[in-house]
């Protein structure tokens, strides 16, 4: 009797149950206060950074070699960090206090807890990413045209107005959030905080570094095409597409394979190990 | 009266001491499975980094023959070595003649003009020097020398007019001393004079031929008996490097540097008696061809016109550049730095380790040296076996490898692994004021490694902010890494992303150190104060 009615209830009770996972991890992010003033942090250092950035560039006569977008959006370089901090720190605090388990006994279907973190993770970097990403541009636009980004050495203010500048606005929140991810399903996979942000922090700012120190060109084309971090940032180009390794959106495409591979192997191992 | 007897411990006060300290935390760091392997893969990581970028890093020049149309790639030619084994570049015009013994040489310089392309090549053919823009270089230099031969590198000692830097004593390409400013013109002309006495050169400047002024005074250890000595001119080519956001391009031409000499007069035994003209010139040179060199005389007068250099060439070694997988290291070893700490907080051992060891600050001590002997030796073989092995595969790469004297290369190895071992002790330290391992391992990455990284990826930051970065973050440490020094009478593109630091090695690694130990004051204050 009871496992007919168990049965009958079952598609319900899956239903409710996501929404009740995401309702869960929404309230475990929104009460502690560290992600929140993190991701403050985040947008507030982007911002700045992009806003330092766009009043140290000049440009003195036409013909100048520098693309506006990517210089008001330079903070994304400060910001991402934080950004996979905030994903790191969203699995391995349950692992670290505990709570993990816990999680685990309310919502024993693993894959829908690691559905659900993403969810909220995302949509939470995806309105801080958002205003980062706003606030950067507003800056570039107010402080380039004192420095010589004029229209008379060809250049137009930067507007969302512009098909390439709103690609770069619109790519790079989708990166954050990108970015956000891959931490998420690093730290699922490795469940200890500290070596987590050290992975994701080593494996972005790797391959540019190794492209420094490489002296071979076709091998610093390759290093930045594999890069998560540095293909993920061709989406910031708005002007010399043609001398990219990669078209804007196939750099995407590149991290946007990093995080599905992290989260992949996050799910995998969650889905295997004990807690 | 009753006495009272103060308790005793009946255990020996060895168990009390400090070595017993740094045994405990010893054994607490070999016993974490995770630790031992996190240092293990640092060390991998440096070394796996370093071969990969050597075996990566390839150059060759190709030849098309007439009888071979199919091209055929050499190695890399290395450019002249220096008297004290330093690449430099030696391509000038010499107007010579043998010098026997001591003797010297003054001259009158009235003019130094020049021409330059700013559009890189030349046109082939027809009028070379058509099209092309007048003006000198700031370091365009003409003057008298006195070199033991023409071999190209060989020991010099030289007088000079430039372009911005007014008069010049310059010898064995890394010297360089200020004489009189200003620019040479016929209404303000200059007079240089080198005398040789033994394997000392004395060059003296003046304005009017009667009052000499000691500008410097070189020694060429083994100068020969006979030296050759003359007029020469040279100039390096134009370049405008712009280092603003985007990256580092660098556009410019090659150019040409004609002085006018007169009142030549000639002290000692000049046994040829007339004068030779030459041009030192590299074989793969990006100086002018030899026809638009070369000088005229007559009625005292010389008009001398040459290309090329006489300087210290940019030879930031690939060796040491193969070390720039420390950075990935040196995350790993803060990641193991912080969680020394932070773990015990986690775990709750650390109210065991203060009750057993109730001076708090020995126990951070003890943390300290611990780590930090772990990490310095996992850096030093890992460098040590890094820097071998990438020079064998630059080398049959076809990269010429820059000479890097013992000490350097020690200092570089040594450098890397204390670099890692600072930088451990500093992730201690943040790990015991935050005590939280995300926070701990945030802080330390934001504020040594992000600034690296920063000024090293050209084109993030523009090139004033890089210098800034890598002069008061902790990442001014990476300094030590440095092989090759910057010489101010070169132009180049001195930044962190050739591998050139604007502080001295040492230097920046003080920086590191003073942080350090900022750090762990504060965590030793934090630590006695605070409840574990």
């Amino acid at each position: 009797m009871s496992a007919v009615l168990a049965s009958q209830d079952r598609p319900q009770a899956r239903w409710a149950g996501s929404r009740d996972a995401l309702h869960s991890e929404w309230t475990k992010l929104r009460t502690i206060t560290g992600p929140g003033l993190a991701l403050i942090a985040a947008i507030a250092l982007t911002a700045a950074l992009g806003a330092i950035a766009a009043n140290a560039a000049g440009c003195q006569a036409r013909g100048c070699q520098i693309d506006p977008a990517k210089v008001s959006l330079t903070g994304i370089y400060l910001g991402q960090a934080i950004v996979a901090i905030v994903a790191v720190t969203v699995v391995g605090g349950e692992y670290s206090t505990g709570m993990i388990r816990l999680t685990l006994t309310a919502v024993p279907r693993r894959w829908q807890v690691l559905a659900a973190k993403a969810a909220v993770v995302s949509a939470a970097t995806l309105a801080a990413g958002a205003v980062a990403v706003l606030g950067s541009l507003l800056a570039g636009r107010l402080l380039l045209y004192g420095h010589g980004f004029t229209p008379a050495h060809g250049y137009e203010p930067l507007s969302l107005g512009t098909a390439a500048v709103l690609r770069a606005a619109a790519g790079s929140v989708l990166y954050l959030v990108l970015i956000a991810l891959l931490g998420l399903g690093i730290a699922t996979a490795i469940r200890d905080t500290a070596t987590s942000i050290g992975v994701a922090l080593g494996l972005l700012y790797l391959f540019p570094i190794i492209t420094s120190f490489v002296a071979d060109p076709h091998w610093q084309r390759h290093m930045d095409q594999i890069g998560p971090m540095t293909a993920g940032l061709y989406i910031q180009a708005t002007t010399n597409l043609r001398s990219l390794p990669l078209t804007p959106w196939q750099g995407l495409g590149v991290l946007a394979a990093w995080a599905a591979g992290a989260l992949l192997a996050g799910g995998v191992m969650l889905s295997l190990r004990d807690a | 009266m009753s006495v009272i007897t103060p308790y005793r411990t009946e255990l020996s006060s060895s168990r009390d001491g400090f070595a017993q300290l740094l045994r405990a935390e010893w054994t607490k760091f070999r016993t974490v499975r995770g630790w031992v392997i996190g240092t293990v893969v640092g060390a991998l990581i440096i070394v796996g980094l370093g071969v990969l970028t050597a075996s990566k890093s390839m150059c060759s020049i190709a030849t098309v023959t007439r009888q071979n149309p199919n091209p055929v790639f050499h190695a890399c030619p290395a450019p002249a070595t220096g008297p004290g084994g330093e690449w430099v570049t030696d391509s000038f015009y010499f107007v010579r003649q043998p010098l026997a013994g001591n003797g010297g040489l003054t001259v009158r310089i009235t003019s130094l003009t020049g021409l330059y392309s700013t559009h890189g090549g030349l046109p082939s053919g027809g009028n070379l020097l058509a099209g092309m823009t007048r003006g000198v270089q700031p370091w365009s230099k003409a003057g008298i020398i006195i070199k033991a031969s023409t071999r190209r590198g060989s020991a010099y000692a030289a007088m000079m007019v430039t372009g911005s830097h007014g008069v010049r004593m310059q010898w064995n390409f890394t010297h360089d001393v200020a004489g009189t400013a200003g620019k040479v013109s016929a209404a303000s002309p200059r007079w240089l004079r080198l005398t040789r006495s033994g394997d000392v050169i004395s060059g003296y400047d003046s304005a009017d031929g009667r009052h000499w002024t000691l500008v410097g005074r070189a020694v060429l250890a083994g100068l020969p008996a006979t030296a050759q000595a003359g007029l020469f001119a040279a100039t390096p080519g134009y370049t405008v490097n712009s280092t603003s956001l985007g990256g580092t391009s660098s556009v410019g031409g090659p150019a040409l540097a004609t002085a006018t000499f007169d009142r030549v007069s000639r002290q000692g035994t000049w046994p040829a008696g007339r004068w030779t003209g030459q041009d030192i010139q590299a074989p793969v040179d990006s100086a002018l061809p030899r026809s638009v060199q070369g000088f005229t005389q007559g009625r005292g007068r010389f008009t001398v016109s040459g290309s090329g250099d006489i300087a210290p060439a940019d030879s930031a070694s690939q060796v040491e550049h193969t070390l720039g997988g420390a950075f990935a290291g040196l995350i790993a070893m803060v990641v193991i730095g912080v969680m020394f700490v932070t773990a015990e907080y986690r775990r709750g051992l650390i109210r065991t380790t203060l009750t057993a060891s109730p001076r708090r600050g020995r126990v951070l001590a003890a943390k300290a040296i611990v780590l930090a002997a772990v990490t310095f030796v996992a850096g030093l073989v890992a460098a040590a076996i890094t820097i071998p092995i990438s020079e064998h595969l630059l080398r049959a790469n076809g990269n010429p490898i820059s000479p890097l004297s013992a000490a350097t290369l020690l200092r570089v190895t040594a450098g890397t692994a204390a670099l890692l071992a600072v930088g451990a002790v500093l992730a201690v330290a943040v790990g015991t004021l935050l005590r939280r391992s995300a926070a701990a391992v945030t802080a330390v990455i934001a504020g040594v490694v992000l600034p690296y990284l920063l000024a090293v990826i050209s084109g993030v930051l523009p090139a004033g902010a890089e210098e800034w970065l890598v002069r008061v973050t902790p990442a001014a440490g990476f300094a030590v890494q440095q092989g090759a020094p910057a010489y101010h009478q070169v132009v180049a593109t001195y930044t962190p992303g050739t591998g050139y630091f604007p502080l001295a090695p040492w230097a920046g690694f003080a920086v590191l150190c003073a942080w350090a130990a900022v750090l762990v004051t504060l965590a030793a204050f934090r630590l006695r104060r605070s409840d574990a």
